[in-house]
């Protein structure tokens, strides 16, 4: 790059998009999603074989791209074509020939892959006119899926480090930070705190050196959302940071990933070593004497290095143990030097609102949460996958409209969200709006953005037990509160769930949450209680028929459940005999069967073998 | 003197000592566990006590003190698999095989390692053997579908 370009960061990257742009116009994409749930289901396959063959089409000009994460996981792996709006679902390797002959045939489509919509029946040829997309609000996502996260070049034709130029070209980091401020950004991490406050209190603790860090350690067991930017869109992540560094003046990041997410670590490296190649990492980034390196770093698989102190105590090189926050890591952070930690999602809006303005990007959202939020809609759900929606859509929305209501038309129970940390809300209140202080007030959290339907067969007593059982084992064992709180809870909700509950067990959850929530060294402790806490809240007639009857209406406890034989629907095809572990199973050929319910070790294997659905599950009580 | 800029100094020199965990993680990924006298190695080689490298390598959950049977099942019971029966899976590992998390089946077959989420919740629940996926699965699927790792 010359000299002159200095003056001007910004006509220079208008130069490489308008070269990028006029070389790829009028090309084809077939995109193919590679996000981690297609590529389970086969998409790096296809994606190899539509190349090959794509060859084979001279004159066509088509581009075979590999994406990130399209969202809905659930019908992967997922291809879409870019000039006709095609959208298909459920594609093999064995559908590629087709897809390309289709597009050579002047338009025509594949029918045998469109998404039927499951309410008419019928099939829906468009992307926009799924119902899972329609009511979205794609923002943070909207490169995710059309773009190649492992090109550099994709991301800028798509306006890509065009807020990066406009910052260094001309915004002080005052403005940049009034600019975060004014757009009403608050973390997407799990606590909602305001990014620009932050960022404020960072610029100006004293300090020559500053760090920022990217928090990718997205521990939630059940969420997804950040996984998905940094494996679809890793560079929108780099230039939020970049942006954020040249705001509290500093010259370092990092990004602290998941240890389980080896293709995100591979897709944000490449993303590094092509941004420093084009000068917009590391060394006087743009000509503009501005430089900021970063560095990726796994984390070590434990949850608690999520919570901030602990993130940083693992950088360097130690255990990952919180300390008590009475300094602010924005002051004495990573190596006691000021620190702006923020999560993936939080970083990937940044250049979102420079592109748009504060003013534009607080028009979304509500009241007190601006701009959208993912969530990975998962559980007992028709469409799984990841919806970005405004904040303050409601949960009935969310979970009906777009994610297609509850699988196998169940009744619907209720939501989990805000992963271990957070609570479960009950379907009564499924028009609450989804945002940063109804869901508080509503005894659960926003979290990071994991939203778990529930459905008639799913049992309150046993998600609690189920988020209590990963805090036991997730407490780092620093503060006793935590370490021994979430022992006796888990103890106490076993216990419930196995029949040996007693009326007592309820108030003393009750009481030890209290003495969490208050006494407990990091967030980790004092949200711990909050699953008990809501499910009591909520759900308590559940904790109570355990206690009381030995039941667990939901059929889910082990310890309460019988299997039997419905000998009306039973055929005698002794599958199940033939299957079952224990031999507990007795009968004839042809000639119903029956269970011996005292050798009877409950796996349930007898329910997932028989073609004829004569098994079934049931609480005791029923059991006559 | 000036107090910042001796810090500065040192600090460089802290970000470089910091490199443990992923040193670990290296060895970790050649070895499929921490073999006892790479810890010593390492204790040596860094300068710092055994001790430290120690309570690292048993704080975080990724690495493992023991070795590793000839495949990995890495199950998942992060939330959505737990709804959908992960624990059954569980079980019915915990009858055939003998295994627990974290721990090798007598015959040296199998490891098991329990998994939170593996980001594909939509095919829940998920098991991955020597990091082939499994989608859907139920007891009897699983221990058929591991017949064909030998
Ligand atoms: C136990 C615990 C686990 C956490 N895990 C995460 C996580 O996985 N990802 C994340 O971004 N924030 C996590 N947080 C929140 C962070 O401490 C911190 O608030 C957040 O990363 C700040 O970024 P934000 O302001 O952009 O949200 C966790 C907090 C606690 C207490
Ligand atoms: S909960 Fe198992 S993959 Fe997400």
């Amino acid at each position: 790059m010359s000299s002159s370009v200095s003056l001007n960061p910004q006509a220079e990257l208008k130069r490489i998009r308008d070269t990028v742009k006029r070389s790829r116009g009028g090309v084809r994409e077939i995109r193919v999603c590679c996000g981690t749930g297609c590529q389970a289901r086969g998409s790096m396959e296809l994606y190899e074989v539509l190349r090959k063959e794509a060859e084979s089409f001279k004159g066509a000009r088509i581009r075979v791209k590999k994406t990130g994460c399209q969202g809905l996981c659930e019908k992967g792996a997922v291809v879409t074509d870019s000039a006709a709006g095609y959208f298909y679902c459920l594609a093999k390797k064995e559908n590629a020939r087709t897809i390309l002959e289709r597009v050579k045939e002047d338009d025509e489509k594949v029918s045998s892959l469109l998404y039927i919509d499951h309410t008419t029946g019928k099939p829906v040829i468009y992307t926009e006119d799924i119902p899972f997309y329609k009511k979205q609000h794609r923002l943070v996502l909207r490169q995710s899926g059309s773009t190649d996260p492992e090109d550099i070049l994709d991301y800028i034709a798509a306006g890509g480090y065009r807020s990066l130029a406009k910052v260094l070209g001309g915004m002080s980091p005052e403005k940049v930070i009034e600019e975060i401020t004014s757009s009403g950004l608050r973390g997407r991490g799990g606590g909602g705190f305001p990014t620009g406050r932050k960022w404020r209190s960072c610029r100006d603790a004293s300090g020559q050196k500053k760090y920022v860090i990217c928090n990718a350690d997205e521990g939630d067991p059940g969420a997804f959302m950040d996984r998905s930017i940094l494996e679809g869109n890793p560079h929108s992540i780099l230039e939020g940071m970049i942006i954020g560094a040249y705001a509290i003046g500093a010259h370092q990041g990092y990004v602290y990933v998941r240890d389980e997410y080896p293709l995100a670590v591979h897709r944000l490296k490449i993303a590094m070593a092509q941004a420093g190649e084009f000068g917009l990492l590391g060394y006087d980034i743009l000509n503009t004497g501005f430089t900021f390196n970063v560095r990726t770093n796994r984390g070590g698989g434990a949850f608690v290095c999520g919570e901030s102190t602990a993130l940083m105590a693992s950088l360097q090189g130690q255990i990952g143990e919180p300390r008590a926050k009475y300094i602010h890591t924005v002051e004495r952070g990573l190596w006691d030097c000021p620190t702006v930690l923020n999560n993936v999602e939080t970083w990937a809006n940044v250049p979102i609102i420079i592109e748009m303005g504060a003013e534009q990007y607080a028009k979304i959202g509500s009241e007190g949460s601006k701009g959208t939020k993912i969530f990975s809609v998962v559980g007992k759900v028709n469409n799984t996958g990841l919806v970005e929606v405004p904040m303050g859509m409601t949960i009935r929305e969310i979970v009906f409209d777009i994610c297609g209501g509850v699988r196998n038309d169940k009744q619907f129970k209720g939501v989990q969200t805000g992963g271990p940390s957070g609570g479960c809300i009950p379907a009564r209140l499924a028009d609450l709006p989804v945002d940063f202080d109804s869901l508080t007030e509503a005894g659960s959290m926003m979290g990071s953005g994991g939203m778990i339907v529930l459905d008639e067969h799913t049992c309150m007593v046993d998600v609690a037990r189920y988020f209590m059982s990963f805090l036991r084992k997730e407490s780092c064992g620093k503060c006793t509160l935590c370490r021994e709180g979430t022992e006796v809870m888990h103890e106490t909700l076993k216990s419930i769930c196995e029949g040996r509950g007693s009326k007592q067990d309820i108030d003393l959850l009750e009481e030890l949450g209290q003495a969490m929530q208050t006494g407990a060294l990091c967030a980790l402790g004092t949200s711990a209680p909050n699953s008990v806490l809501s499910t009591l809240r909520y759900f308590q007639d559940e904790y109570l028929e355990h206690i009381r009857n030995k039941r667990c209406p939901a059929g889910v406890c082990r310890e309460l459940v019988t299997y039997s034989i419905d000998p009306d629907i039973c055929k005698g095809c002794g599958k199940c005999k033939e299957l079952c572990p224990q031999q507990a199973i007795e009968g004839e050929k042809k000639t119903p069967h029956r269970i011996r319910l005292e050798l009877c070790m409950k796996c349930g294997a007898c329910l997932d073998v028989c073609p004829f659905g004569a098994v079934g599950r049931r609480s005791y009580c029923d059991k006559s | 003197m000036n107090q910042t800029e001796i810090r500065d100094i040192v600090d460089e020199y802290l970000e470089e000592s910091a490199q443990l965990v992923p040193i670990l993680q290296d060895i970790h990924r050649k070895y499929g566990y921490l073999p006892e006298e790479t810890l010593h190695h390492v204790a040596e080689r860094l300068h710092i006590p055994l001790s430290r490298v120690y309570s690292v390598a048993t704080f975080y959950g990724a690495f493992s003190l023991k070795p590793r049977g000839r495949h990995l099942i890495s199950l998942c019971m992060g939330t959505a698999c737990h709804l959908q029966g992960a624990p059954r899976l569980l079980h019915a590992l915990k009858d055939k095989f003998k295994l627990e998390d974290g721990e090798t089946s007598p015959d040296e077959r199998f490891t098991l390692k329990v998994v939170n989420c593996l980001g594909t919740c939509a095919l829940a629940p998920v098991v991955v053997v020597d990091g082939t996926y499994f989608d859907g699965m139920n007891p009897d699927k699983l221990l058929k579908a591991l017949r064909r790792f030998e």
